[in-house]
């Protein structure tokens, strides 16, 4: 055999073995989705569409065992998720509420008004809060958050912002409102980094003719660079939106593990991924193991809410652009 | 047809005027100054979480810092998390060990042998939906296919899988990003001085994109020692050391935070803020080193 043709085997062989190492990409997703289908054919099968729309998570472990369409389950109990799915909406959009014109205006700050010996180290500490554990900021939550939002900030809003429907109402230290402003800080530097990174690499002459024409920064800012960097923007909100859906131990620790869903902006609430962490040792109890099916279930409902979202980002963000911050979209 | 002769003849009388003249200047330099303000508000709004985290766990931990609390267990004389450090040393290296070569080689295929075709497509487009599976959906995943089916039981294995599972996706693409910004010069002069494609992978095209590789790597081993949820799930928690990599439930610092930071205990939560203490210094340690250090050795 000739050097060459031996060569080339060896490149043949070296392709061919990354490719398959690459495909446990395929191998991981198949095995989520795999497990949660077969985990949550049980709960799909006896609770049916009532899952969808009840907002009861009852599980009376000494009731008698029941066997319903061929599967075991226990006499009474009721597995709703809305509780859950609810809650987990309500804190992720409250977040973005909060997250969504602080990520931009640290990122217009970074991109536009800061000078480089500012930027670079608020960029660090800006990227060094997105690699702050997520238990942590459920700690913080608890032990300094959660005691100025019942004392100060609570008792203020529903006093001077009380005539605003879900408003008013008693303060609690842990609950829709502390959850919400955890998790906005946790999205924060997601969507900071991304569009800053986006609104970086708006044409200097764009923004430069801009400037001799007469507009100010905020013109500059509002008129070229935002229109410029707007599926960019758009993109990290979204990829924001679905930390914001997936988080779970900073839920955990803020939430209150309400059971039932809130009335005022400052009830205790919950979120299904803190309830699949909570609940982990509870499911045992159940004899029929239907407690395990049903946290499969709600795991499946989570999994399509953030496939949709992240979906979506990514599709928006790589149609938009290729280059600079394309590799942040994947490494926050 | 008169509208367009009348727009293309120029003003008969064109005058320069400075910017300062022209109408509500005043007004719009005022906006862009509050607007101004306000992005420093935001800064300011983010940086006071922070600093106020990182002072606090600070000052908590260094109260309560010494070499018997870093190395016994929650359960020996002076109570410590020394097995939590140990059990998390272990997830993380072993995690790595999956997951970096793993994520390295198929990053390297994605740069350099895939010709852009629909399985390359499809591959990239699953390591985005990995990356944003949530970690706890992971956990009651690997729970049941690890821990109970293959009968790994609550185990520092079934553990490091779900580490890798979070892991991969970033070293993966990573990789692939890195690789694709090494110079084609590079790899053209490699080829005609007749060296294969092997060979021209692994002597120089790993060795240019080896900085930002090992920043996608450092974040990543960042993400796996900062999980929580998914570790509730399979390696449960241990007051002692793992004995087997198999069927031993082991602690970690995560773990030690989230499971004393309520105790009725006070050394309980004393150590919940040392866990804290010792994590933000790793994670600190992490991106100081992933995002000023090798900076610096960034050869494209």
């Amino acid at each position: 055999m000739s050097p060459k043709q031996k060569s080339s085997r060896i490149d043949k062989i070296y392709g061919t073995a990354t490719a398959l190492l690459s495909s446990s990409a395929f191998l991981f997703l198949f095995l989520i989705l795999g497990v949660l289908l077969i985990f949550s054919y049980p709960s799909f099968a006896v609770n049916g569409f009532k899952f969808f729309v009840s907002s009861v998570w009852n599980v009376p472990t000494n009731n008698a065992i029941v066997v319903v369409n061929g599967f075991k389950t226990l006499q009474g109990a009721e597995y709703g998720m809305t509780v859950f799915f609810f809650g987990t909406l309500l804190t992720s959009l409250l977040a973005l509420l909060m997250g969504v014109p602080l990520g931009l205006g640290i990122a217009i700050f970074l991109s536009q008004l800061a000078p480089r010996r500012l930027a670079s180290p608020i960029s660090f500490l800006v990227e060094l809060l997105a690699g702050i554990p997520s238990v942590i900021y459920g700690l913080w939550g608890f032990i300094v958050l959660g005691p100025v939002l019942l004392k100060e900030v609570e008792p203020a809003m529903a006093k001077y912002l009380g005539f605003i429907p879900g408003l008013h109402g008693p303060a609690y230290s842990s609950g829709l409102l502390a959850s919400g402003v955890i998790l906005a800080i946790m999205i924060v530097p997601i969507i900071a980094s991304i569009s800053r990174d986006v609104m970086a690499q708006t044409p200097t002459e764009l923004k430069e003719g801009g400037t001799a024409l007469g507009l100010t920064n905020w013109e500059v800012t509002r008129k070229i660079v935002i229109p410029y960097a707007k599926t960019g923007i758009v993109g990290s909100i979204i990829l924001g939106l679905g930390r914001a859906l997936g988080e779970t131990m900073a839920v955990a620790m803020v939430s209150n593990g309400a059971t039932f869903l809130p009335k005022t902006l400052y009830y205790p609430i919950n979120s299904i991924a803190a309830f699949l962490a909570v609940n982990f040792d509870g499911a045992f109890e159940d004899p029929t193991k239907m407690f395990v099916y049903s946290l499969g279930e709600l795991a499946l409902v989570l999994l399509a809410i953030t496939m949709l979202v992240n979906v979506a980002a990514r599709l928006l963000v790589r149609k938009g652009f290729f280059g600079g911050g394309a590799e942040h979209v994947i490494q926050v | 047809m008169e509208k367009n002769v009348s727009r293309a003849t120029p003003d008969p009388t064109p005058t320069w005027r400075h910017p300062s003249v022209v109408a509500n200047h005043k007004a719009r330099t005022f906006r862009s100054l509050v607007f101004a303000g306000l992005c420093v508000a935001c800064v300011l709004a983010v940086m006071i979480p922070l600093g106020d985290m990182l002072y606090m766990f600070a000052y908590r931990g260094i109260q309560v810092i010494s070499i018997a609390r870093l190395t016994g267990n929650p359960i020996s004389a002076t109570p410590g998390i020394g097995n939590a450090i140990t059990g998390t040393a272990i997830l993380t290296a072993l995690s790595g060990a999956m997951a970096i070569p793993l994520g390295i080689l198929g990053g390297v295929y994605m740069a350099e042998f895939s010709k852009g075709g629909r399985f390359s497509e499809a591959l990239r487009f699953c390591a985005d939906v990995l990356a944003g599976v949530p970690s706890i959906v992971l956990g009651y995943v690997c729970f049941l296919a690890f821990v109970v089916y293959f009968n790994f039981g609550y185990s520092a294995m079934a553990a490091s899988i779900a580490l890798a599972i979070v892991m991969f996706p970033y070293v993966f693409r990573t990789t692939e990003i890195a690789i694709r910004r090494v110079p084609e010069s590079i790899k053209e002069g490699a080829i005609a001085l007749g060296s294969t494609k092997t060979t021209m992978i692994n002597r120089l095209v790993l060795r240019f994109a080896m900085p930002g590789i090992l920043t996608g790597v450092l974040l990543a081993l960042g993400i796996s020692l900062s999980e929580t949820a998914p570790l509730l799930y399979t390696a449960n928690f241990a007051n002692y050391n793992p004995t087997s990599l198999f069927h031993s439930q082991l602690g970690y610092l995560t773990g030690v935070i989230y499971l004393f930071y309520t105790s009725n205990l006070s050394f309980d939560v004393q150590l919940s803020y040392l866990a804290t203490f010792v994590l933000i210094m790793i994670v600190v340690a992490l991106n100081v080193v992933a995002r000023l250090g090798l900076k610096r050795f960034s050869k494209v």
